[in-house]
């Protein structure tokens, strides 16, 4: 009897301990919600491995301060399949099951838009990586821009390469998907004003393709100095690239979405030397010490770096740091959250010249509903982006 | 023009072995197989493994990816559709198993294999120039090779003892049975070379497209047309049906580069289907 009763004891005081210690540790749950699966997998992917790694790193020391409390931080990834009906039903059980007020994605126009009433019903707030203004301008409140849109960054490329390579023509080919020839109009519009020739701006090729002779022979016919590649997926890339140089192209290549430069070592090689796109913070000559920390606990969490996470490691960071800013009940109210977002600022933790990391998008939305990641322009050579120049939205 | 026309060939000798093990697999047991694009991107995973990985003489990589294949095929065969199609009296059961095992090597080549578009050093580099048309030698290298695998399937099939059996198989399986074929051995035999085929071909096509987790969907709705435009279950429908979708392809590029080429192609399927429900060489049931 009195092994039983010292056996109840033994267990009591377990659960009690366990009990005691789930009371102390509080948790802060961030939800992820993107593409996983299909042709586009890696766009939602690396947006749950830059959420899991710093996440981890965070909870490694002990958890993330507000209000005086630590908070451990939990990630809740839900794939959406690019689909909008299956990005509502993410959100819906991010919101209403798990609770949760702060959610990094969707990757796309259609799967952002698409959550839109949701997030807005459910009070909370979500940072999609897709650029349609409709997004992020009144009525809509609770979407964040977390990158540098393309018809911010397309302009700025264009007058680059207008002054330092003297381009006099320009021609465009898109995926044929929302999302991309968005993407493309907006170029289209922003070489008009900088009266560049455009030599094509028709050409599209399918989500899916892995041959894009036929596509691009018409294109690289024209003779264009700059062929930009509109909302190319980092699958599609490379292949592009190599298919407009066995064409003959001579000319300069450019995105203005973030790529991968191993993949494009893999697929294309040395016929990829100069193109140029949108990166991160990521290239040696910029990145201070927490983005090499940032970099091995990524290549640990996904097996690989991925340069595509030097522009998408920004959003937990600044949602944590707002949350900060703005007090505890920002946690459960976003209002008070989007309150604290016009005065944040903080050094970026990811460059070396720790310029401020806040609000902006005002001259585009009206209000601050873009997260200031740096325009990190860099040339792809001999296997490694290296960087071209540091641009700013504002 | 003369571009359009290369390009036409390029992409329509690929299709058309690919679209091989789809009809196959019909033609042998009435199965939509919607796993073949699948088993294209596993194909080519092997490949980038053993070649790009292992560093292996390319043709080694082929032969690992085939094999590979084919046992895959014999697993999918002895395991899978075998016991369904014994139990179940309804067509509908074998699509949605196929349709499940698309999912599952989805599935299991991202978990494995990674969300990345992964890609091998070319076998052949280089590109000629003739008359303004620009022939990369690695192509020339994926028409050869697909021309090679397509007739010596023609081949095994028409010449060889197995060959005739499945064949028969074909035709009337009951009657093939009763004259002495091993329906459940030589079924077991076109799930092999079916799935062989389609990593042959994701194999010789990872040097010049890569390859990654999410194409297989793709694939299979792009074989789908082109077996039923040539008739499915016809070996000579299959290669008219990959051929036709290539050149209609190549010349929808360069004649609408707007994005229109693959709804033209579907309402000319459509309308096609109307006029000739049994495609090309395909028979009336």
């Amino acid at each position: 009897m009195k092994r039983i009763f010292a056996l109840l004891l033994v267990i009591m005081c377990v659960f009690s301990g366990v009990a005691a210690a789930s009371a102390a540790e509080k948790v802060l749950k961030i939800g992820v919600l993107g593409v996983m699966s299909g042709p586009a997998a890696s766009w939602g992917l690396v947006n749950r491995y830059c959420a899991e790694a710093a996440a981890e790193i965070i909870n490694e020391k002990g958890g993330f301060e507000i209000g005086g409390e630590k908070y451990k931080i939990q990630i809740v990834a839900i794939d959406d399949r690019n689909d909008p009906k299956v990005a509502v039903s993410g959100a819906e059980r991010l919101i209403y099951e798990e609770k949760i007020h702060y959610i990094i994605g969707p990757n796309i126009d259609p799967t952002s838009m698409a959550i839109v009433p949701v997030i807005e019903k459910g009070g909370a707030i979500s940072i999609p990586y897709a650029f349609s203004k409709k997004l992020f301008t009144a009525p809509a409140s609770n979407a964040i821009l977390g990158m540098i849109a393309s018809y911010q960054a397309g302009p700025v490329i264009y007058r680059y390469l207008m002054d330092n390579k003297g381009i006099k023509t320009i021609a465009f080919v898109a995926r044929n998907d929302s999302e991309s020839l968005n993407q493309r109009d907006e170029g289209v519009e922003a070489a008009r004003k900088l009266e560049l020739e455009i030599l094509a701006d028709k050409d599209t090729y399918e989500p899916g393709t892995t041959d894009f002779f036929p596509v691009m022979s018409g294109v690289v016919a024209k003779k264009p100095d700059l062929l930009v590649l509109a909302g190319a997926a980092p699958s599609d890339t490379p292949l592009l690239i190599k298919t407009a140089r066995e064409l003959g192209f001579r000319g300069i290549l450019s995105t203005e979405t973030a790529q991968d430069a191993r993949v494009i070592a893999e697929l294309a090689g040395d016929a990829a030397d100069g193109f140029i796109s949108v990166g991160g913070a990521s290239t040696p000559e910029i990145r201070s010490a927490q983005m090499e920390e940032f970099m091995k606990r990524y290549e640990k969490v996904a097996g690989e770096w991925n340069d595509e996470a030097g522009t998408k490691v920004y959003a937990l960071e600044i949602i944590l740091n707002t949350l900060k800013q703005a007090g505890p009940e920002a946690i459960e109210d976003v209002s008070k959250f989007k309150a604290a977002m016009d005065t944040f600022s903080m050094p970026n933790p990811y460059l070396k010249d720790g310029r401020p990391l806040h609000y902006i998008g005002t001259p585009y939305f009206l209000q601050k509903r873009q997260i200031s990641v740096p325009m990190v322009v860099s040339v792809y050579e001999g296997g490694d982006f290296k960087t071209l120049f540091v641009g700013s939205v504002e | 023009m003369g571009q359009v026309l290369f390009n036409g060939i390029y992409t329509g000798v690929q299709y058309s072995l690919i679209a091989l093990g789809l009809t196959l697999i019909f033609s042998l047991m009435n199965v939509l197989n919607f796993a073949h694009g699948q088993l294209y991107v596993l194909g080519g995973f092997v490949t980038y493994y053993v070649y790009g990985g292992m560093k292996l003489p390319f043709f080694v990589a082929l032969l690992a990816s085939a094999l590979t294949l084919a046992a895959v095929g014999c697993l999918f065969q002895i395991f899978l559709f075998r016991r369904v199609m014994r139990r179940s009296v309804r067509e509908e059961s074998s699509m949605l198993l196929s349709a499940g095992t698309a999912m599952m090597i989805e599935s299991l080549v991202l978990i494995f294999f990674g969300e990345k578009h992964r890609g091998v050093p070319a076998v052949v580099s280089g590109v000629y120039e003739l008359g303004g048309v620009f022939i990369p030698r690695g192509r020339l290298l994926v028409i050869g090779l697909s021309f090679l695998f397509i007739v010596a399937f023609i081949l095994f099939m028409r010449y060889t003892k197995p060959g005739r059996a499945l064949r028969a198989m074909a035709q009337d399986p009951e009657t093939a049975s009763l004259m002495g074929v091993n329906t459940a051995r030589y079924a077991i035999l076109g799930w092999a070379l079916a799935a062989m085929l389609a990593g042959m071909a994701g194999a010789i096509l990872v040097p010049i497209s890569g390859v990654n987790s999410g194409l297989g969907n793709w694939i299979s709705i792009k074989t789908f047309i082109m077996i039923m435009t040539g008739g499915a279950g016809a070996i000579s429908g299959a290669i008219a049906g990959g051929l036709a979708l290539g050149m209609v392809e190549s010349l929808g590029y360069h004649f609408f580069p707007g994005g229109e080429t693959y709804l033209i192609i579907f309402i000319g399927l459509i309308a096609f289907l109307a006029v000739r429900p049994n495609g090309l060489m395909g028979k009336a049931v």
